[in-house]
């Protein structure tokens, strides 16, 4: 459990972050929102203490992260960087072992780790161990800056804008991956984005900062549903909230009982992306299948349609 | 041009240089011309191999000297501590480098006698300034994202200098080191005018009397070292810096 408590960053005076109380809950994902000079990159950094808070205190398990050194506090976190941030004199290797090396665990269990995380991270140690960060593409990179991350099996993993550099289809493949190695490891992620798609895919809350502030703290639903401010509403989009709906849940949450014709979606498949396969289909429903590929079910248009309107 | 052909001819540079060194007497018939009748063709005043071992430990002692206090302060200033000393410190090293060597040597000669210690003094200035400025280039012009990344993991600053900025400023600061030693084995001959055993030796003799052979082998020795110094330098440096994936 992440304990902000009302932590200010002032910068000459002027407050960048102002105030800021929140509570994160362990094992979730929770993404700060908001527009370039909001402060949600100061929020993030002063949680791990690269940004040191001008007021306020941070607890992390009850316990202030003031109470040991900054670089000791940043070695039992994970953080993950836009550009990924590589050593480029070290190998792909060396560059995941980077945390590990620090706290002196010895070789055996640091060479385990590393095989470990490159296995979960789809990238074969035969042939990715020993290469160098300017030998892989910008999808890997990305995946060794995360692994390089998660190396020290830190408890909270505080990401930076850390898709941004991703073209679409990778992005989306990344984000993917990202929301399966959390339910994996169970680990606490706060993740700082500008992009609304990727903070609605993502989160179990969204965190909206604007000028310093937070302006509102919830689960997607309670944002699109009953947003705080103007400011909230304009970030959401007006014309985008039935859809920001939809991509919270997944097709598994809409299944009604019942067959159709077509191609079966994934139960893991977001509602919005159903819905975008129903209209470009011409279909009224599709089979929903299970992971391991039996059908459970069908998925409506008009189900889908009542799930995107406003709730009453 | 063949990849091959740079390699071979630093080769062929190398094995004549080294002949020369050896048994200068093979080379005679070429020089002989240059000379008047009965005048030697070969510096025969003292040994051109035992000359050149001097030159370059010369060379090498007044840059190593030079990298040990050019690198130090560079670091120094690029800490936030010593930030509000760059300027100073780079006024200073530039005054090394504009105050030209044989005024070093003039000043150096009454403190310190004859010999070779004034030449180390007036190398060491002369080759501080390449080396400062390298270091500091590589130091100030690290990717932001990596030192923001080491921080991020939680290097310590000793940490962080040790194993991200001094390795990937590397390919850089040796760039400097490299500048730094050519100037320094030129410059170097004017130390024997101050009696100091260096190359320069061959040279002045030469110049003395009148033998254009002396001062030819001198400059030659003194220029192909400073070739292949350089390029063995240049391969290092282009190995670490592939290595450093820059």
């Amino acid at each position: 459990m992440i304990e902000i408590d009302g932590i200010t960053k002032r910068y000459d005076g002027t407050a960048v972050v102002d105030n800021v109380t929140m509570t994160i809950e362990p094992r979730t994902v929770t993404v700060i929102v908001g527009t370039s000079g909001s402060g949600k990159t100061t929020l993030l950094r002063m949680i791990n203490r690269l940004v040191e808070p001008s007021a306020g205190a941070i607890r992390l398990d009850g316990e202030d992260n003031r109470s040991m050194p900054g670089f000791e506090l940043r070695r039992r976190i994970g953080y993950a960087i836009q550009g990924h941030g590589l050593f480029p004199h070290r190998t792909v290797a060396q560059n995941i072992a980077t945390v590990p090396v620090l706290l002196d665990w010895d070789k055996a269990r640091i060479d385990a780790k590393v095989a470990e995380l490159l296995a979960l991270f789809q990238l074969d140690p035969a042939i990715f161990a020993a290469r160098f960060p300017h030998e892989l593409s910008g999808g890997q990179q990305q995946r060794v800056g995360v692994a390089r991350a998660l190396a020290a099996e830190p408890k909270v993993l505080l990401m930076d804008e850390p898709f941004g550099a991703l073209d679409p289809i990778i992005r989306a493949k990344a984000q993917a991956d990202l929301l399966d190695i959390q339910k994996l490891l169970k680990t606490t992620i706060v993740l700082v984005t500008h992009d609304m798609d990727e903070a609605f895919h993502l989160a179990d809350k969204i965190a909206v900062m604007d000028k310093g502030e937070l302006v509102q703290y919830g689960t997607p639903a309670e944002l699109v549903t009953n947003p705080a401010t103007e400011f909230v509403q304009t970030l959401i989009g007006a014309s985008e909230r039935p859809f920001r709906l939809l991509s919270i849940e997944t097709a598994g949450q809409a299944v009604e009982p019942g067959t159709a014709d077509g191609k079966p979606v994934g139960a893991a498949t977001s509602q919005r992306d159903v819905l975008s396969e129903l209209l470009w289909t011409g279909r009224d429903a599709l089979p929903v299948a299970a992971a391991d590929g039996t059908l459970i079910g069908k998925v409506t248009l008009e189900g889908l349609a009542r799930r995107a309107a406003r709730p009453q | 041009m063949r990849a091959w052909l740079p390699s071979l001819l630093r080769a062929v540079l190398l094995a004549i240089l080294l002949a020369f060194l050896i048994s200068p007497g093979w080379f005679e018939p070429l020089l002989k011309p240059l000379v008047q009748d009965n005048a030697p063709a070969i510096y025969n005043q003292g040994s051109l191999l035992t000359l050149t071992l001097l030159h370059l430990r010369t060379v090498a002692i007044a840059t190593i000297a030079a990298i040990i206090v050019a690198v130090t302060l560079a670091i120094l200033v690029t800490r936030s501590f010593g930030a509000e000393f760059l300027p100073l410190s780079r006024s200073l090293v530039n005054v090394g480098q504009t105050f030209p060597p044989v005024a070093v040597l003039a000043l150096a000669v009454p403190a310190l006698g004859f010999g070779e210690k004034p030449t180390l003094v007036a190398l060491f200035l002369y080759g501080l300034l390449p080396i400062f400025e390298n270091t500091l280039t590589g130091l100030t012009t690290l990717p932001p994202s990596v030192m923001e990344a080491a921080r991020g993991a939680g290097m310590t600053d000793r940490q962080r200098l040790f194993k991200v900025e001094l390795p990937l400023a590397m390919p850089v600061i040796l760039a400097g080191i490299r500048l730094s030693v050519v100037i320094s084995l030129a410059t170097a001959t004017i130390g024997s005018t101050v009696a100091a055993k260096t190359l320069g030796e061959v040279i002045i003799a030469g110049l003395q009397s009148n033998n254009i052979a002396f001062v030819l082998q001198g400059g030659l020795i003194v220029g192909a070292l400073a070739v292949l110094i350089y390029d063995g330098l240049s391969a290092i440096e282009a190995v670490l810096a592939r290595r450093a994936g820059l």
